[in-house]
């Protein structure tokens, strides 16, 4: 492991002895293994509050919430181990076997390279092959046996984005990838912007993916510390006032502050833009975080403490004083002071309570999951047994209350079908398959994944995601899925439909609400749906063939509904 | 709730008008095309999302303190006949080099420069300034609606058009969301249901109205609300086919997203579909390391920029006499340069006003000064025009958006502080 996993206080206690020379920022000199103990996930079963909802209701609610989305069968499959079990094993990712997805994941090596070995694997193609290129002196097909597209740096976004399909869609751990999903989003950063591209796969796989469902400082240091933070907001070229470069290329340059990562971690990171924090807070956070950077971005891309760029003079932070001399563990500092202040836990709770609850969650639920925080010392997992178990998760206002995003309309789409994938070529040079087709279509629905170029990352609301051109996008995703039109998926509807009588439209719309929509389209929306079996191009598949349902259309149809823009 | 049933009523009353409900849906041309409507005054807003550093795009090559204050990222003195040095505009002002392609706009008086132009709000977050110049209420964050939703709800009347507002691009900006059904749109062309993507002959068009069907349900939502716009419009594009306009007068938009939606938005406006306020968006200004002087970083966004700008000018020739171009961003970069030859976030920056109606080939606003201290907080430019001042003047005076109008809630506008913009 590259990236620290380690507790903040043996980190204050190694902190001491890297000083004046330069050493990862905060990175413990011992084993791993003796400074972090797991969290020992409890046993007992969660307690699932009462509601006005029906069982089968409430399961859907879950395979929605925690999940991209029910799958044919996988109902009658929760329904067998019971609720509370099944939403169990989903917080304890440990117990879920996920042998498929794993096999499926061996085609993208780029997933567990280090940033190192990505720079040297995929490294950019010399400048001046490609001017010969431009120049017409060599042809692309020339270009590309010396420089292969699969070994150029674009490709690790490929199978960052494909492997992401690839999880949501197949993954056993479904609330695992929705909270990866929910912090890379929270902690963003865009593979567009300079060397991020070859250390972002590490991130999500080293800083975000592991702590996923741990502690939330953790999580905080490990992504302050990681190099495509240090890079995506600028904190690696921040160092104290004037200071002038001595060696290396930019020798006799003057340097100074940076306050892009102080303002953000705060903002955006921790206690939210009304936490309570003014300017003279981000000068000195941004202080404190002089010296957290990167060695030789380009050609090592290892985090480093520069002790000659950090300003030792004394920070004040939001009341709590740093003395003089505190070297790289100002940084870490920081993170603890940020990690337990009270606007934290709000914030933090309140952007939870959004993602599995409603846009506008409601502030006694808020109130109870930032109470979990403070209690458990930011344990995340403690805060969603809080927010799932409550009677506000389970409410009828919440039931089907969330507009899908992008991603999850394309992959809740795909598993409500039981889209096939196809397959990526393996050992990471060919095809990256149908996960990577997938993101694509995520992209153009409006979600492009890892290039969110705001730090904001991407809004968690309906009016964000409800519009006329995204409408019809989702509709014309839904006509092209259902005729197997969308390249790397295939769906099957005749195994879909199974033995309903394709001579009788009626039974085959009951069959389709039934799997994709589990039986729970509104009145309204059924009665339409019925309504357009007598348009004899919906019923029939030609003019002159009376006995077939055009199931493409009307699966279509049910994939494009009210309804099932909702989760 | 009365001011939907009002929208869809009057939306339905420009659908019969316009005789959607009885000829077949899309053969119809618009009333705007066969000469029974006047043609409306249009405003493009233009937000470069990042916040702008508006001391490099409008350079104060007169004032004492800017060579001082900006060291590597300081963009050169003018020089006659240097193309690499500020272009200047009236011996104390000028444009970034990167943005030549706007003077003859100026020496045809019909660019005006808002500088020191911001925000009341003293928040140096991007998303919180956004949202306030967006919803036009700084401060307060619990207003629901967007600034030019509000103005075009003002305006309301029969015969309105389902595309009097769009913004280019795949989220609707808070400036337009509201009460006035704006449509957002990532292209013209795929602005449908896909006939073809059902394999079978006529697929589009069943499917297009199978999906209409369900979106027309009796439901107040945002689902359904949105859904029942959309069919509206999809209609009513087909008919006036947009994309039959190429580029005129020998524009060439550069590669890029903005020129992609200023393309776009001139083919609405030449055909006449009843468009009056057109968004788009344009991001990269966020330059906290390596910003760049007369080249780099920031001078390549600004020539996409001020291309984008120039070729939608020249592409739309006579029609520029009804269209305003007004460019915003959420506020400025420090004065002094960072320590990584960049800027962080500052206070006020500068604000570009173009079109027939513009009174241009002017700076508007009083200059604060560059002298630390005339910097607000020690650090940033000033802010001496409000931007609801000039937002106003533009719906105002523009789109003849009345003075009554809740344009921006708490906020009196005065006429007499406008900035004079325009004509």
């Amino acid at each position: 492991m590259k990236s620290l996993v380690g507790s903040l206080s043996v980190l204050a206690l190694v902190g001491a002895v890297s000083a004046g020379c330069s050493s990862a920022p905060g990175k413990p000199h011992v084993p791993v293994a003796a400074v972090s103990a797991p969290a020992v996930p409890a046993r007992a079963t969660i307690a699932l509050p009462a509601s006005t909802l029906s069982e089968d209701q409430r399961i859907i609610h879950v395979l929605n919430r925690l999940g991209y989305g029910p799958r044919p069968g996988d109902l009658e499959r929760v329904r067998q181990i019971g609720l509370a079990a099944y939403v169990d094993r989903q917080l304890d990712q440990g117990r879920v076997p996920d042998d498929r997805l794993e096999a499926s994941l061996k085609a993208f090596p780029a997933l567990t390279m280090s940033v190192s070995d990505l720079l040297h694997g995929y490294p950019e193609p010399d400048p001046k092959l490609l001017a010969k290129a431009q120049s017409g002196e060599m042809s692309q097909q020339e270009i590309r046996q010396i420089a292969p597209l699969e070994r150029r740096p674009a490709r690790i976004a490929v199978e960052l984005q494909a492997a992401k399909l690839t999880r949501a869609v197949l993954s056993e751990r479904q609330l695992q990838e929705v909270m990866v999903d929910f912090w890379f989003n929270h902690f963003n950063v865009d593979a567009r912007k300079g060397a991020v591209k070859w250390m972002i796969a590490d991130y999500e796989q080293t800083a975000i993916r592991p702590h996923a469902l741990g502690k939330f400082r953790d999580l905080l240091l490990a992504t302050a510390q990681h190099p495509a933070m240090l890079f995506y907001l600028d904190n690696w070229m921040s160092t104290k006032a004037d200071l002038v470069v001595r060696t290396g290329p930019l020798r006799g340059r003057q340097m100074g502050l940076n306050e892009n990562y102080a303002r953000e971690i705060m903002e955006l990171h921790t206690l939210g833009v009304d936490g309570g924090y003014t300017q003279k807070d981000v000068i000195d956070v941004a202080r404190a975080f002089t010296g957290w950077s990167i060695d030789r971005p380009r050609e090592h891309g290892a985090p480093v403490f520069r002790l000659a760029a950090h300003d030792q003079g004394e920070k004040h932070i939001l009341g709590h004083v740093l003395p003089p001399g505190g070297g790289e563990q100002d940084g870490v500092r920081v993170i603890e002071i940020l990690s337990r202040h009270p606007s934290t836990s709000h914030f933090i709770a309140t952007k939870l309570a959004r993602r599995f609850v409603s846009d506008d969650p409601p502030p006694a639920l808020v109130e109870r999951a930032a109470k979990t925080f403070r209690d458990t010392d930011g344990d995340l997992r403690k805060v969603m047994v809080t927010i799932i178990s409550s009677p506000e998760f389970f409410s009828a206002e919440a039931y089907r209350a969330k507009i899908k995003t992008p991603l999850e309309i394309v992959v809740s789409s795909v598993r409500a079908l039981d889209g096939e994938l196809t397959p990526p070529e393996p050992a990471g040079g060919g095809q990256p398959g149908g996960g990577f087709a997938l993101a694509q279509q995520v992209g153009k629905l409006g979600e492009p994944l890892y290039q969110q170029q705001p730090p904001t990352g991407y809004p968690d609301v309906a009016e964000a995601w409800v519009n006329t051109g995204a409408l019809l996008s989702r509709m014309n995703f839904a006509l092209g899925l259902t005729a197997n039109r969308v390249p790397g998926v295939r769906v099957d509807l005749a195994r879909a439909v199974g033995t309903a009588d394709r001579r009788r439209p009626e039974r085959v719309l009951d069959v389709l609400l039934g799997s994709v929509l589990q039986g729970q389209a509104t009145a309204e929306t059924r009665t339409v749906l019925a309504a357009q079996l007598d348009n004899p191009e919906i019923t029939r598949a030609t003019m002159d063939d009376r006995t077939n349902t055009d199931v493409e259309k009307l699966a279509a149809l049910v994939l494009g509904s009210p309804e099932f823009q909702r989760r | 709730m009365s001011c939907a049933t009002r929208r869809s009523f009057m939306k339905s009353g420009a659908l019969a008008l316009l005789g959607l409900g009885s000829v077949p849906r899309f053969l119809v041309r618009t009333a705007y095309a066969q000469g029974t409507a006047t043609r409306p005054k249009i405003l493009i807003a233009v937000f470069q999302r990042g916040a702008v550093d508006g001391l490099s795009m409008v350079v104060p090559h007169g004032d004492p303190s800017y060579y001082a204050s900006r060291g590597s990222i300081a963009v050169a003195r003018p020089v006659a006949g240097n193309a690499e040095a500020t272009v200047d505009l009236d011996g104390f002002f000028g444009l970034h080099p990167a943005m030549a392609s706007l003077k003859p706009l100026w020496d045809d008086q019909r660019l005006a420069i808002v500088h020191a132009c911001g925000s009341p709000d003293t928040t140096r977050s991007h998303f919180d300034a956004q949202d306030y110049m967006e919803s036009g209420t700084p401060g307060v964050k619990s207003t629901q609606d967007g600034w030019l939703a509000r103005g075009l709800s003002a305006t309301l009347a029969p015969g309105a058009s389902p595309f009097r507002a769009v913004a280019m691009g795949t989220q609707l900006p808070r400036s337009l969301r509201g009460d006035v059904g704006a449509v957002a749109m990532g292209a013209v062309a795929d602005f449908d249901v896909k006939q073809d993507m059902g394999r079978k002959g006529g697929g589009g068009i069943n499917a297009r109205n199978g999906f209409e069907s369900l979106y027309e349900q009796g439901v107040r939502d945002i689902l359904h609300g949105t859904g029942r716009e959309t069919f509206d419009a999809v209609k009513m594009l087909k008919g006036a086919n947009p994309q039959r306009f190429p580029p005129a007068n020998g524009a060439q938009y550069p590669r890029g997203r903005l020129g992609e939606s200023l393309k776009q938005i001139a083919q609405l406006i030449k055909a006449d579909v009843g468009l009056e306020v057109a968004f788009a968006d344009a991001g990269g200004w966020d330059t906290h390391a390596n910003q760049g002087n007369e080249r780099g970083q920031l001078a390549q966004r600004l020539t996409e920029f001020s291309q984008s700008l120039a070729a939608l000018y020249r592409d739309l020739g006579d029609r520029m006499a009804d269209v305003v171009v007004l460019t915003m961003s959420e506020f400025g970069r420090t004065v002094r340069e960072n320590g990584n030859r960049g800027t962080d976030h500052g206070h006020a920056t500068a604000m570009l006003v173009l079109g027939g109606a513009v009174r241009g080939g002017r700076m508007v606003g009083r200059w604060p000064g560059l002298a630390r201290e005339q910097l607000y907080e020690g650090r940033d430019l000033a802010v001496t025009t409000d931007f609801r001042h000039l937002f106003a003047e533009v719906a105002g005076r523009h789109l003849n958006v009345p003075a009554s109008a809740p344009l921006f809630p708490g906020f009196s506008t005065n006429p007499a502080r406008y900035p004079g913009v325009l004509v």
